[in-house]
């Protein structure tokens, strides 16, 4: 019998401390299955900020940098500066990206810095326990907005992807979902492409990966599915913001 | 050559190629003298958003074994707070060099010396030190910003260079250093893709665990006080026959001197200690003062209230009286009013 799939060799074979039905197991298969398939695994330097993000320093087979809150754009750039020849991503959550590490993401995209941010979204501060974050859904409940999130207190949910877009630097900036195993597979190739955008120095790529957060939502896993299909899919639209090397890659 | 720029060519040959940084007065010559110079030499420069992405870069950039700097003036060193604390818990060697303001807050931009304690005692959280270097001149500036690359890389831990307004902005003949290449590769911690190897972890922590946090502390204390055996500097100035001695350091430590030779010229028998290390502390030199022949200590120093005092005092166990005189805000302290104090200072007494 031929065996068609297998873990990836670039993530450690142990269990993982996410929590039963969170994603973040998935997103490190697909960049995990991406760097592997790409013969990155001897090449790749990782850049972990804080956050549920911060685990996959246990898990990742491959040099990794922990960094501050929301400073892995900034690390990064010193890491690919001085290290070009490595694949380097960051890989990053919404609290950390979105809020803390706002100015980071922003001018490392617009300094067109050549390396891959991955933004996992799933709408709230995942490591501290359920607290709101910048993308948090209107009406969402999180531990700081026990009544839902209300736009006169905490203002819209902010998407990124449109933010960065807005520059005019960055070569890929694309929105995927692990919902189902087609947007899995999407996901997937989405990452292969700005991967290998940015081994061809054309710049910077960002992705951003919907995600669910089972424990902190109050829902098990096949229902935090149906609210991201209903909700957070229906805030954050899934597409290609932009793509300059259409063609060739 | 200019103080700072003697700084920011001091760290080119001592094989610093990345720097970040953020303009902020008055250290704005060194960012812009290695945006001119840097990539000469094979180097990166990068005019970060913040200081917060500048220290962030350079932890980046020393991640991968590179030679790397920032620098900054006082509200500045308070946003590297985060990567300065992050920079030590890594262990990652890197130089920061620290330009003096004036004040808290936005402070004066003029020449003072009012973040000793900043430096000295807690550039970030976590009671992590540094070892921190106070140059007199640029001569000193120089060698000791080439020296601290050195000691950086040696402990695997930030160090600081302590300067000033006046230290940056005057210019002096400056003999420099050999160019230095240092190669990445013999940095086996350093990330770089795991080619052939195990994973390399580069942690902004010790651990998860409190028993390896606790661990990691208890090897930092051992450093630290490694550097209280080994790595003191300091220069004494007329010290041997004196019964007052100042103790003073960098740009104010020069000008002490020029106070001293004039009160000798009057007969009075004073003499400088100058912390060159004002971390390590030269303790003992304070330690070592015969309580019999010194009849007390004044600290001068271009900060009100003094921050140098309290080492000074631990130093001395209470056998000598002190006394502090400085100049704040930006006022730059002249000789002659260093002489003057020291002979109000002469018809009082001291207080202990």
């Amino acid at each position: 019998m031929e065996k068609i799939y297998s873990r990836t060799s670039t993530v450690l074979p142990k269990s993982s401390g996410f929590c039963p039905g969170c994603l973040h197991g998935t997103a490190h298969s697909i960049l995990g299955k991406v760097i592997e398939e790409e013969g990155l695994r001897e090449e790749t330097i990782g850049i972990l900020p804080i956050g549920c993000s911060t685990l996959g320093a246990f898990y990742w087979d491959l040099d990794v940098v922990g960094s501050a809150h929301g400073r892995a754009p900034a690390v990064a750039t010193g890491v690919k500066r001085c290290n070009p020849n490595n694949t380097v991503f960051t890989y990053q959550g919404d609290g950390d990206l979105a809020s803390i590490g706002l100015s980071e993401i922003i001018h490392a995209a617009n300094r067109g810095e050549n390396f891959t941010s991955i933004f996992v979204n799933n709408n709230i501060y995942g490591m501290t326990g359920g607290q709101a974050a910048p993308t948090t859904l209107i009406g969402q409940k999180s531990t700081t907005t026990p009544f839902g999130r209300s736009v006169e207190k905490d203002g819209y949910p902010m998407d990124m992807c449109n933010i960065i877009s807005q520059l005019k630097a960055p070569v890929y900036v694309a929105r995927f979902s692990l919902d189902t195993p087609k947007n899995i597979i999407a996901a997937k190739k989405g990452i292969q492409k700005a991967i290998r955008l940015q081994n061809s120095g054309k710049g910077f790529t960002f992705i951003e990966i919907m995600s669910n957060c089972p424990t902190n939502w109050g829902m098990s896993a096949v229902q935090s599915i149906k609210w991201m299909q209903e909700n957070s899919l229906k805030e954050y639209p899934l597409g290609i913001f932009v793509d300059k090397y259409k063609e060739e890659f | 050559m200019k103080g700072n720029e003697a700084i920011a060519e001091a760290a080119l040959r001592a094989g610093c190629r990345f720097f970040a940084g953020y303009p902020i007065t008055p250290q704005n010559e060194i960012p812009e003298y290695m945006s001119k110079k840097i990539h000469e030499v094979g180097g990166t420069f990068v005019q970060g958003e913040s200081e917060i992405a500048s220290v962030n870069m350079i932890y980046g950039a020393a991640a991968t074994g590179t030679r790397a700097m920032t620098s900054s003036s006082s509200p500045g060193i308070s946003l590297k707070a985060e990567g300065i604390s992050y920079l030590a818990a890594a262990k990652l060697p890197s130089v920061i060099v620290s330009v003096m303001r004036g004040g808290p807050g936005l402070g004066s931009i003029q020449p003072a010396q009012q973040d000793y304690l900043q430096a000295t005692k807690a550039m970030g959280n976590g009671g992590f030190k540094l070892i921190v270097l106070a140059p007199a001149t640029i001569q000193e500036s120089v060698d000791l910003t080439y020296k601290a690359f050195e000691l950086a890389d040696r402990d695997r831990n930030p160090v600081v260079v302590l300067t000033d307004g006046v230290t940056g902005s005057m210019m002096e003949p400056v003999v420099l250093p050999s160019m230095i290449q240092v190669d990445k590769a013999d940095k086996k911690w350093a990330v770089s893709g795991a080619m052939g190897r195990d994973k390399n972890f580069i942690a902004g922590t010790a651990g998860i665990h409190p028993e390896q946090q606790e661990e990691d502390n208890i090897k930092s204390k051992e450093l630290y006080e490694r550097w209280q055996r080994e790595d003191v500097r300091v220069e004494e100035f007329m010290t041997g026959d004196a019964d007052i001695v100042i103790a003073a350091y960098g740009i104010t430590a020069r000008i002490a001197k020029s106070a001293i030779k004039q009160l000798r010229e009057q007969g009075i028998k004073i003499g400088l200690i100058r912390p060159i290390t004002v971390s390590p502390f030269p303790y003992e030199n304070f330690k070592n003062l015969d309580p019999n022949k010194v009849k007390k200590v004044i600290v001068v120093e271009m900060s009100i209230p003094s921050q140098m005092i309290d080492d000074v005092r631990l130093g001395l166990e209470g056998n000598i009286p002190t006394e502090t005189f400085g100049r704040s805000g930006g006022v730059v302290i002249s000789d002659d009013e260093i002489v003057d104090y020291v002979k109000r200072s002469l018809d009082k007494g001291g207080d202990k």
